[in-house]
């Protein structure tokens, strides 16, 4: 058991190890431009001031918890789908839809009882991106179409749906930009509160409570034992009697209502409104944080907050360091790149590959014209 | 080493030094031993067999051979003298080459092009000369009694002759030394024949062959001498008039082995599955199964032999579930199910075990505790309402390992990691240890050792001795033969006879899987057919 963990830490671990030696080489590079001359000091003053503000003080905790609140449940979802042997690349557009149901619900209830407005507007939220992401599992099972292909054209659908709705039907009268009316009592509770401008929603507190469900459901459960089989194996699956078609709808539905609740928890917790141009990219990130978890909902959280860290300690880097934001994108998309090179990080480091790597054959059947499972 | 008899002495001129000596070879992988101080002769102008069950290390031996892998301990001299072999290409260019099982052939391009992949001959520095290619190929073809047409497309080629363009791939490079793992896996009765012939005069012009199996009766036909191998070591070497087929299986499994289970006497009582009129349709949509009509009954096993691709896919996944009919209808104890899924079929007591185990019968990155429960995982004791019970798993598990032995470092290791004829007696448990009503054995001992296959021979006489009805299709002539109370046999996705099993002979099975009964006596074949039918 300890054996098995340790192997399947090796890839994230060398991963994020040669991230950040990668990254420490380009910030030497071109610390000409920041400091003048070169200085081989600026990755450690960098990697320093990002440890500062994101873990070092309340503040930062706070930050690192808000940040990485959307993406554990968007990584979940993405993860989930993984183990079905399913690649979810629309988080971004089941988060948006569950965005913009929970807002206009909110918006209608922003009166009512928070009892019942936060509740309503969250699962309403949640239903939406459920729905969402069955749409493309129900074109995958019925129709033999590529979820990697359906659900990135349903990403720009939801960008068009939510333009339309938050222009039209939801637009708050008398704002000065497109935005939808605010949550009022809808707005998730502030755990607390210290005036800084730094607040921790209730939210935070959803992935400790998703992730341990999703674990249950994928490893105690008879339906996650399917999901997991109909991943390894849809032939298997079949053979076993199980109903690929329905799994594969169910894990996007449930994948969608992650994704949906994450969204719901943004507009509700932190945004308190829906913009008709919502900028986010959690749907991708999602997807980072879901391959450096090794698709393992528990890896998720790890992998969340370190992704949560990185964005909350953004700013202080910049300051202190002088290094832009743009950097962490670039620490980021390098953990991607060896994540998905990860012959060439066990050659590195010398370990042997443990198995396949699953969630990565997922990915790299994406674009070969893999199967479908429908059968 | 054995005694060397005159007869033998014909290939073993005492002058000449072996075309290629293993000497010592040891490979060790963490936690086994693959191969523990091999020494292996081959003299020039021999077929000399390679002889063990799965596992034994007969791959390994021979990736070291082809470059593939590096021994800890020991050396390798050709014609006498020691080399080193530093990779596969390093392996072509001292005439080593290797016919592997699964043919690396590249199906749109054609033969005289597959030929010279990886090593072109060339008119100049840009373009191939093709016309020297073909007439090489031309008289490589002549030579070793095989003519064949450079310019085919290899996926036109039946498999074997497929087979023969690897071999023809191995000449063209010069190969001394022509290792062929397995050639007659894939080949029927009368292919196999003619690989030997061609093997045959590729040893009388003074090439030397290793060839690679499993099938006894197969290498006392063709081998010039024997090495057994088991566990990574070699246990013993035989000259063909010295020994049995018996002897050979003792050695290879390391104790006595029945070869022919005795299949005793069925006592088969009423019909459990009646197929009636059925017709199925491949993906493709063509009719594959074409009015198939036939019964088995309670207490016997009922054989379906025929080469590969003669439906035999498709009939089993009809009568499995895992396939819609297209007509025609199934019926278990009377009942109809025709339409019914693989679910349903196993709550009404139908055990099936597919021809490929690692596509539809075990999920080879799970444990074997989830392997075992496959179709049960959602009942009790294995799952009380949606959660699933691991301790139930667990104890079911370690029950098929003590019963099926199952050799497996725990019952939570993955089933990938159980070599062959371990995953299949996994299967083998989880299909067999219940009460069945039919058992549906597709290839069950496709690719197994002899020892694996004797005790999957035995669990079926031993269901079908319990009231089972067994089907049971497979392309083994032997197989169907030994076991089989009845024999049908498809060709062409018909029915074309039903043979009894203790009268059919070998000849007439195999003429009638070849030919579909239009060969010579195939009236007197088709009229079997009517009676027994």
């Amino acid at each position: 058991m300890v054996r098995r963990i340790r192997a399947a830490l090796a890839l994230p671990a060398g991963a994020i190890t040669l991230a950040l030696v990668t990254g420490a080489v380009v910030m030497i590079l071109s610390s000409p431009i920041v400091t003048g001359h070169l200085d081989p000091l600026l990755p450690l003053a960098t990697y320093w001031a990002i440890v500062q503000g994101s873990l070092l003080s309340v503040n930062g905790l706070v930050d690192t918890m808000v940040a990485a609140t959307p993406l554990i449940l968007v990584g979940l979802s993405v993860a989930l789908c993984f183990k079905a042997g399913l690649f979810n690349i629309g988080g971004q557009g089941q988060f948006l839809i569950g965005a913009v149901a929970a807002a206009g619900v909110a918006a209608a209830l922003s009166t009512a009882s928070p009892w019942i407005a936060l509740p309503a507007s969250l699962v309403v939220g949640v239903i939406a991106g459920a729905l969402y992401g069955m749409i493309a599992g129900a074109l995958k099972a019925f129709t033999g179409a590529h979820e990697v292909v359906t659900t990135i054209m349903l990403n720009y659908i939801a960008i068009q749906v939510i333009s339309y709705l938050v222009t039209g039907p939801l637009r708050e009268p008398g704002a000065s930009f497109a935005r939808s009316r605010d949550v009022g009592n809808a707005a998730v509770p502030l755990l607390f509160n210290q005036g800084t401008g730094h607040e921790a929603h209730l939210g935070i507190l959803f992935p400790f409570i998703a992730v341990p469900i999703v674990w249950w459901l994928l490893y105690r459960t008879t339906l996650g034992f399917e999901i997991r089989t109909v991943g390894a194996n849809p032939d298997v699956a079949r053979y076993a009697g199980m109903r690929p078609r329905f799994l594969v709808m169910l894990t996007m539905a449930i994948g969608g209502g992650l994704g949906g609740l994450a969204g719901g928890i943004e507009i509700l917790g932190v945004q308190h409104y829906m913009p008709a141009a919502y900028s986010t990219n959690v749907g991708f990130d999602a997807i980072t944080v879901a391959l450096l978890a090794r698709a393992n909902p528990v890896g998720v959280v790890f992998s969340g907050l370190l992704l949560g860290a990185l964005r909350a300690g953004a700013p202080l880097m910049q300051i202190q360091a002088g290094v832009p934001v743009q950097m962490i994108d670039l620490l980021q998309g390098l953990i991607l790149f060896f994540l998905a090179a990860n012959v060439l990080v066990r050659k590195l480091f010398g370990t042997r590959a443990t198995g396949g790597v699953d969630e990565l054959q997922t990915v790299a059947r994406s674009y070969g014209g893999q199967k479908n499972t429908s059968g | 080493m054995a005694p060397m008899t005159d007869a033998n002495l014909r290939h073993d001129p005492p002058v000449v030094a072996p075309a290629l000596e293993m000497r010592g070879i040891t490979k060790r992988y963490p936690g086994v031993i693959a191969n523990d101080r091999i020494d292996l002769k081959v003299r020039p102008g021999e077929i000399h067999a390679l002889l063990g069950e799965n596992g034994a290390g007969k791959s390994t031996l021979m990736n070291i051979l082809y470059g593939l892998a590096r021994p800890d301990e020991g050396e390798i001299l050709l014609d006498g003298a020691p080399v080193h072999i530093g990779g596969p290409a390093d392996a072509i260019s001292r005439g080593i080459s290797m016919v592997h099982q699964h043919f690396m052939l590249v199906p749109v391009l054609s033969v005289a092009e597959n030929i010279l992949l990886g090593d072109e001959t060339m008119a100049n520095a840009i373009f191939l000369d093709r016309k020297e290619a073909s007439r090489r190929i031309h008289e490589l073809g002549a030579r070793f009694g095989f003519e064949i047409d450079p310019d085919e497309k290899v996926g036109r080629l039946s498999v074997g002759w497929q087979q023969r363009v690897e071999i023809l791939k191995a000449l063209y490079r010069e190969a001394r030394v022509l290792v062929l793992d397995e050639p007659t896996a894939v080949l029927t009765p009368q292919e196999t024949k003619e690989i030997f012939a061609v093997l045959r005069r590729l040893r009388d012009e003074g090439h030397s062959i290793i060839f690679i199996s499993h099938k006894l009766y197969e290498v006392l036909e063709i081998a010039d001498r024997i090495t057994v191998i088991r566990r990574g070591a070699v246990v013993g070497e035989r000259l063909p008039s010295e020994t049995t087929e018996d002897d050979l299986a003792e050695l290879m499994v390391g104790r006595e082995v029945q070869l022919t289970v005795d299949r005793g006497t069925s006592h088969p009582t009423d019909v459990a599955l009646a197929v009636t009129n059925l017709v199925v349709r491949n993906d493709r949509g063509r009719e594959v199964v074409q009015d198939v009509s036939f019964e088995v009954r309670a207490g016997e096993i009922f054989g379906i032999a025929g080469v590969a691709g003669n439906g035999q896919d498709e009939l089993v996944e009809a009568i499995t579930g895992l396939r819609k009919p297209f007509a025609g209808r199934i019926a278990l104890d009377g009942r109809d199910i025709t339409a019914a899924g693989p679910r349903e079929l196993h709550l009404l007591g139908v055990g099936f075990v597919p021809a490929d185990r690692q596509r539809f019968g075990l999920i080879l990155s799970f444990p074997l505790t989830d392997n075992i429960v496959l179709n049960d995982y959602f009942s009790p004791p294995f799952a009380r309402g949606v959660v699933r019970d691991e301790a139930a798993c667990l104890v079911q598990a370690n029950e098929a390992i003590e019963r099926f032995d199952i050799r497996t470092p725990s019952p939570t290791a993955l089933a990938g990691t159980l070599s062959g004829g371990n995953q299949q007696k996994l299967v083998v448990a989880r299909e067999f240890d219940r009460e069945l009503q039919l058992l549906v054995l597709d290839q069950p001992t496709r690719g197994l050792d002899v020892g694996s296959v004797e005790f999957i021979h035995r669990q079926a006489i031993a269901k079908r001795d319990a009231g089972t009805a067994v089907l049971l299709v497979s392309a083994e002539l032997d197989e169907v033969l030994e076991l089989c109370d009845r024999i049908g046999v498809m060709y062409r996705g018909k029915l074309v006879a039903v043979l009894d099993g203790s009268s059919a002979d070998r000849e007439k099975v195999g003429l009638l899987m070849a030919t579909g009964g239009r060969g010579a006596d195939a009236s007197s074949v088709l009229a079997t057919g009517t009676e027994a039918g």
